[in-house]
């Protein structure tokens, strides 16, 4: 298959001002600070990092619920950010948003049937013939049955309601799904059906995701790409096994090296992390990870590193492995 | 010594069977692990264990000691007595779990109050120890704070604090970790783990993150719909699992499928309240079910330290017995 560019992130940024007090100064909040990546047909790019590293806040922007405060988005040759209006409705209904929650998704007041059907009676001409002959073609392709057309939310398990949230999305043929922790709320039996189904759509539709998670484990699996993020900035991307059998960036290392194995080869010499994710309001100087990190020096507390090409289209921001000074990671314990 | 011994525990809502007829021991020291999906009654279970059900919720049990004492026959006022000293329990989310209401300090004193008593200065200072031991940085100036000044790791430190604090023989963690991130995850389970070798307790660690127990218990029990489906030390169970449910949950870990595309999924949910089959609780989706399974209840087969619950228990090689 022919590699083609869907779309492409620069230096994305959503800076937030938050208020503090009458008298204090307004304080920004970094939730994401020059993201910078491109998506190919097809394929999936996965965002990883803890709570509060931004990785949600960047699905926001990628779907435009959020206008990012800088930066540029190219979907398909197309500026986003620069279109009218119009254009913009047009062009956003391409790239649609699976939320975590499959309970809270779902407006709990309305029937499988018109919660599909809603995307289309808003932006297309379908009469209601139409509008219902897709939406239960779009209900078998997910695997739901017909009978569950005039069914409420509240009647389906958890794995059923996140297919629905999954057709729902599909609903208006995307290029684009950005899925936020699709599976984290779904017991693994359940979560293992619902990955399946997406990885199905994505060879039918040609689909190409960015999948937002924290779970390693299900990311190693379902994605082609992975960008790991640190307090709004990206600090390690490269191929999906890249990343995985040779993280180089030492947040990626301790990230890994925390997620619990099954097997007792695969596991790693756990490395301890000290302290938590700093406050975004108060972020440290240099490199954001520096309070943490065992190779931290002098140059990290000052300078912050900059996103760098170590080896075959991989990215790492940290200045202890351009100058050598890692120890070599354990794959195994 | 076995700490805790539970003998045909079943937990019933009106006509709802939450948890039937479980048995299980533990003893000093050990870890045992209960893992199982949402629903499957491992929660239910050991609230039960600490008197926690409440009407209509019903506990019923052929024994339930702690120590050689029966907890279902005692007076309630002698249970509330061992509950919360002797036997301490940790929940799930460290941030609903804390009263908002109050300072860290005044929560972790009330519990040393109600249980040890002391004057004003030897509860602070033990309050004071007891935030130093769990890891929290200035324990001194912690005590004023209120748990929303916390993050959900420190609150989950503050939990553990409390649990610690009248040195429990036993400790019930329930989903301790499943709210936090991996890395901190990583130093709370670390933390639970070093305090259980320190103090010799045994500790009960329910969660539905398999590879967790995997590493960090050394036997585990396995939960579908309200019952025990199989037991054992945790590296046989994890290597060479007899239930097909057991199977089938390895399986669907995405850290099982490498090099596969597709996961192996398990069709269909767990069954609810009206949807109970009437043979094994798993055979509409079983694999390898038969007739057999589909209308005769399994029961327990093998020796009491490895159990399983079905007609025909999986061999080595994964492959049902003849």
């Amino acid at each position: 298959m022919s590699q083609e560019l869907v779309l492409n992130a620069h230096n994305l940024k959503q800076h937030y001002h938050v208020k503090q007090g009458l008298f204090k100064p307004e304080a920004t909040v970094k939730a994401v600070d020059g993201v910078s990546f491109t998506l190919d047909r097809g394929k999936t790019l996965a965002v990883v990092g803890e709570s509060g590293c931004g990785k949600s806040t960047l699905g926001r922007m990628l779907t435009m619920i959020e206008t990012p405060t800088e930066g540029q988005l190219n979907f398909l040759g197309e500026d986003l950010l620069s279109l009218s209006k119009e254009q913009q409705k047009e062009l956003r209904q391409k790239i649609q948003i699976i939320f975590q929650n499959p309970y809270g998704s779902l407006n709990p007041r309305k029937k499988i049937g018109s919660i599909l059907e809603e995307p289309l009676v808003i932006n297309t001409q379908l009469n209601k013939a139409e509008r219902k002959a897709k939406a239960l073609a779009m209900m078998a392709k997910v695997g739901l049955k017909t009978e569950h057309y005039d069914r409420y939310p509240h009647m389906f398990s958890g794995g059923q309601r996140q297919r629905i949230a999954i057709a729902r999305g599909l609903m208006l043929d995307p290029e684009i799904i950005v899925a936020d922790e699709p599976v984290s709320a779904l017991d693994v039996s359940v979560q293992a059906q619902v990955l399946n189904l997406m990885m199905d759509l994505q060879q039918e539709f040609g689909l190409s995701y960015v999948f937002i998670s924290h779970d390693l484990s299900v990311v190693e699996h379902i994605a082609d790409e992975v960008m790991v993020m640190y307090l709004g900035k990206v600090v390690e991307h490269g191929k999906s096994e890249d990343v995985f059998t040779n993280p180089k960036h030492p947040y990626t290392q301790a990230l890994l090296s925390s997620t619990p194995q099954l097997s007792s080869d695969k596991r790693r010499q756990r490395i301890k992390l000290q302290g938590e994710l700093p406050s975004p309001l108060n972020p440290p100087s240099g490199c954001a990870f520096h309070g943490r990190c065992q190779y931290a020096n002098e140059r990290c507390r000052k300078e912050t590193p900059a996103l760098r090409n170590n080896a075959d289209a991989h990215l790492i921001a940290c200045h202890a492995v351009e100058e050598e000074r890692l120890e070599n990671f354990s794959g195994a314990a | 010594m076995s700490l805790l011994k539970l003998e045909n525990l079943s937990v019933t809502f009106g006509q709802f069977r939450a948890v039937d007829q479980i048995s299980y021991t533990v003893n000093e020291g050990e870890v045992l692990g209960i893992v199982g999906e949402s629903g499957s009654g491992k929660s239910v279970s050991s609230l039960s264990l600490m008197g926690l059900i409440d009407y209509p919720g019903k506990v019923s049990a052929d024994e339930l000691s702690f120590m050689e004492q029966d907890l279902l026959s005692m007076p309630e006022t002698q249970r509330r007595k061992i509950t919360g000293s002797d036997i301490a329990m940790i929940f799930q989310d460290p941030m609903t779990s804390l009263n908002p209401c109050y300072t860290v300090g005044y929560q972790i004193i009330e519990a040393l109050k109600t249980h040890q008593g002391g004057t004003k200065k030897e509860l602070k200072t033990r309050a004071i120890e007891l935030l130093n031991l769990v890891g929290i940085p200035a324990p001194e100036s912690r005590l004023s704070a209120y748990p929303h000044q916390l993050s959900g790791g420190m609150s989950q430190r503050v939990m553990i604090a409390i649990a610690i604090g009248c040195n429990p023989k036993l400790l019930i963690a329930d989903e301790p970790t499943t709210a936090l991130d991996v890395t901190i995850q990583a130093q709370i389970i670390d933390l639970l783990i070093d305090l259980q070798k320190q103090k010799q307790m045994g500790l009960v660690l329910i969660t539905h993150d398999l590879a967790l127990v995997a590493e960090v218990a050394h036997r585990v029990i396995v939960m579908y719909a309200g019952q025990i489906v199989e037991s054992g030390p945790a590296s046989e169970v994890f290597s060479t699992p007899k239930h097909p449910y057991t199977q089938a949950l390895l399986a669907s870990l995405p850290e099982s499928a490498a090099g596969k595309a597709r996961l192996e999924a398990l069709p269909g949910v767990v069954p609810g309240q009206y949807d109970r089959p009437k043979g094994c609780l798993l055979s509409p989706r079983c694999p390898y079910a038969t007739d057999h399974c589909r209308n005769v209840v399994p029961d327990n087969q093998g020796p009491l330290e490895r159990q399983v619950k079905c007609h025909t228990p999986l061999d080595t090689m994964g492959r049902p017995a003849a």
